[in-house]
């Protein structure tokens, strides 16, 4: 009897086990061979291949805290990894999502730089310190890390980060814009980071308009209770908010609770017009691939690390990105496209 | 601070610490007929993850909150004979095998989601039900009598499970079981029989919970509990495995939640103290449990797994 009793316990936590890391991880693996290049030894598989290295696939690995699809910060590098891997055609890409955890990260991070993938993006910046650590051991590989400003003083490390408050202040501005109330609610996870930017950023934006709207700001303290964020934005609408914005996966649930109160809202980091197509107005979209694309020419070239990169309006990779359904006013749109030029040549800062 | 103590932010306060406490008050009442009958379910949490994505699923698919909740009723009847079979008959350790469910429905919520849905799509959500004449009072009205059916599903299951518990047949078996299951078995209750029916029932309870969750945000996300199932299992404790006592628990973790984030809101809560602000609701739970939990004792057989003659 006990024989079979450990045999079933071992049998359920080992399914248990395989289905969340199942969940974790999604993985996303395509190998494009060479188009149309055949040589040398026939491979019992008949797989063609070329000698030299341009025909390999270019190998990238995306280590990310959230899921692939939360509209928000692990989307943008998805998509940008997808539109790169659509442009070059050779490329390969796994993708490891949803390891919050910093040591599940660096264990996976550590695993691709052993497997030889060329580019591994550790899309986190609770991920600097396994990088830190990880890097020096694998000096052939390129590490990117995003978000953030050091390479720590690493030949093969490169990091990207946004200035998100230059979106942030241009959507503020439209957000003034449009308050009837006079009253803008905005949500974020923790007071850190690329969060903070776009909240003070969206803050200072709102607030250099005349009339001056209130701004309600509220750092739930979480990057993943949906629940919380979803209250927060019925906070703000108690108060009589009638524009929201709001950053980190959480904000899913902020964005239904505005949905049903016909509340508008302005986006980050992905576009978010499909959650609720009736009242998002426009979402600031990350387009990592413009920097991406650098990075990947600098490792085909031979350069596996050793810069800093932005994204911002001014390079592209930032754009905001309207919702065509929303009956946006011509005098609104002007007004944030107006200030969209403004802070690319500079007559308009956002550190205010 | 005056800005908190108008009656509009007050009353939309306490309306929105009741709607965070309907999960917790549908998952705890649930493990609170499994601990009293002496099993830990640990797996909570991940049984509300299935059914909050089993109810997502059918509200995206058809549009009916209702057949929603069927739909997470089922997923946690399903998981919940699942944990009782590892919990009374494979007598499992159930410091353990909760884990195990857990993490099962953490990573099977996430991969159906991936696989069956891909990118979020926001669902109806329950439609709001303002009970005639009582709803029309002032202020109260507001409070208590305009929210969805679910809200005044999960604060009826407390008289109703009080009463199973306390004045049936049923109830009293559970209480033995939980209690002194040598005892009971030899007048001839089947203590295995009682656990199954308990755990089974917490399972349900479970899935609604989840199941209301994600109806109510009108949305689903990997891990979208956030750990809410835990907070019930402690809840049970905080309650005194009482479910008057497991209510107002799940009542003051909503509350504090509420209270902080207005207060937030407000900015009477400044930036730099809103991390501490977000521990409030754990510290007065945990304050609240050390409070109580010199008064009132667990059930003796609360995790033993029961064999006849050992």
């Amino acid at each position: 009897m006990k024989k079979h009793r450990m045999t079933w316990l071992i049998v359920v936590l080992a399914l248990a086990l395989i289905a969340a890391a199942c969940g974790d991880t999604a993985e996303e693996t395509t190998t494009t061979a060479a188009s149309g290049e055949t040589t040398t030894t026939t491979a019992a598989s008949g797989e063609t291949t070329t000698t030299g290295a341009a025909a390999e696939p270019f190998r990238i690995a995306i280590v990310a805290p959230s899921a692939s699809n939360d509209l928000a910060f692990t989307q943008s590098i998805v998509d940008a990894v997808d539109i790169i891997k659509a442009e070059m055609g050779n490329v390969e890409v796994q993708v490891t999502d949803g390891t919050f955890v910093v040591e599940d990260a660096a264990a996976a991070i550590r695993a691709y730089a052993d497997d030889g993938v060329d580019l591994v993006i550790a899309h986190g910046s609770q991920y600097g310190g396994s990088l830190q650590e990880i890097a020096p051991d694998f000096p052939d590989t390129s590490f990117a890390w995003g978000t953030a400003a050091d390479t720590f003083g690493l030949d093969n490390v490169f990091s990207y980060e946004a200035a998100s408050d230059e979106g942030g202040y241009v959507m503020g501005v439209m957000a003034a814009a449009l308050t009837e109330s006079g009253t803008i609610g905005i949500v974020g996870p923790v007071e850190v980071g690329d969060a903070k930017l776009y909240v003070d950023g969206f803050i200072a934006g709102a607030e250099s308009q005349d009339p001056k709207p209130q701004v309600l700001k509220n750092y739930t303290g979480s990057f993943s209770d949906v629940a919380l964020a979803s209250e927060a934005a019925q906070a703000f609408a108690a108060n009589g908010a009638d524009v929201m914005s709001g950053t980190a996966q959480m904000v899913v649930g902020a964005v239904t609770v505005a949905s049903d109160a016909d509340i508008l809202w302005f986006g980050t980091q992905a576009n978010q017009t499909s959650l609720a197509p009736s009242i998002v107005v426009a979402s600031q979209v990350y387009h990592w691939e413009v920097v991406l694309r650098d990075i990947v020419a600098k490792i085909q070239a031979g350069t596996v690390g050793g810069e800093i990169y932005t994204i911002d309006l001014a390079n592209g990779g930032e754009v905001i990105e309207y919702n065509d359904a929303f009956a946006l006013p011509a005098d609104v749109k002007q007004l944030g496209e107006d200030t969209i030029a403004g802070i690319i040549d500079g007559s308009i800062t956002t550190g205010g | 601070m005056s800005d908190f103590f108008t009656t509009a932010v007050l009353v939309a306060t306490a309306a929105s610490g009741i709607r965070l406490a309907v999960p917790l008050l549908f998952a705890s009442l649930g493990e609170t007929f499994g601990q009293r009958s002496g099993v830990l379910n640990l797996g909570v949490d991940g049984i509300m993850l299935l059914g909050a994505f089993g109810g997502y699923y059918a509200v995206l698919q058809t549009g009916s909150v209702w057949l929603g909740l069927l739909v997470g009723i089922a997923v946690g009847l399903l998981l919940g004979l699942i944990s009782a079979v590892i919990s009374v008959t494979l007598k499992a350790e159930q410091g353990i095998s909760g884990i195990g469910i857990y993490l099962f429905g953490l990573g099977m919520s996430d991969l159906l989601f991936q696989k069956l849905v891909g990118t979020p799509l926001p669902i109806t959500k329950f439609p709001k039900l303002n009970i005639p004449i009582l709803s029309d009072i002032p202020i109260l009205g507001e409070l208590l009598f305009q929210h969805s059916m679910v809200v005044y599903l999960a604060f009826l299951a407390v008289p109703v499970s009080m009463y199973i518990i306390n004045k049936t047949t049923f109830g009293m078996n559970i209480r033995a079981v939980g209690e002194n299951p040598e005892a009971a078995d030899s007048l001839g209750v089947s203590v295995n029989r009682v656990r199954y029916a308990t755990v089974t029932i917490g399972g349900t309870l479970a899935g609604v919970a989840g199941a209301a969750l994600a109806i109510d945000l009108g949305i689903f996300q990997q891990n979208l509990t956030n750990a809410a199932g835990f907070i019930a299992i402690a809840l049970v404790y905080f309650g005194a495995w009482r479910p008057v006592g497991v209510m107002l628990g799940s009542l003051l973790y909503g509350f504090v939640n509420a209270i902080v984030l207005q207060l937030k809101t407000l900015s009477i809560i400044p930036p730099n103290l809103s991390d501490f602000a977000a521990m409030a609701p754990a510290i007065f739970t945990i304050l609240a449990l050390v409070i109580v939990a010199r008064r009132f004792k667990a059930p003796a057989a609360l995790t033993k797994p029961y064999s006849r003659g050992e």
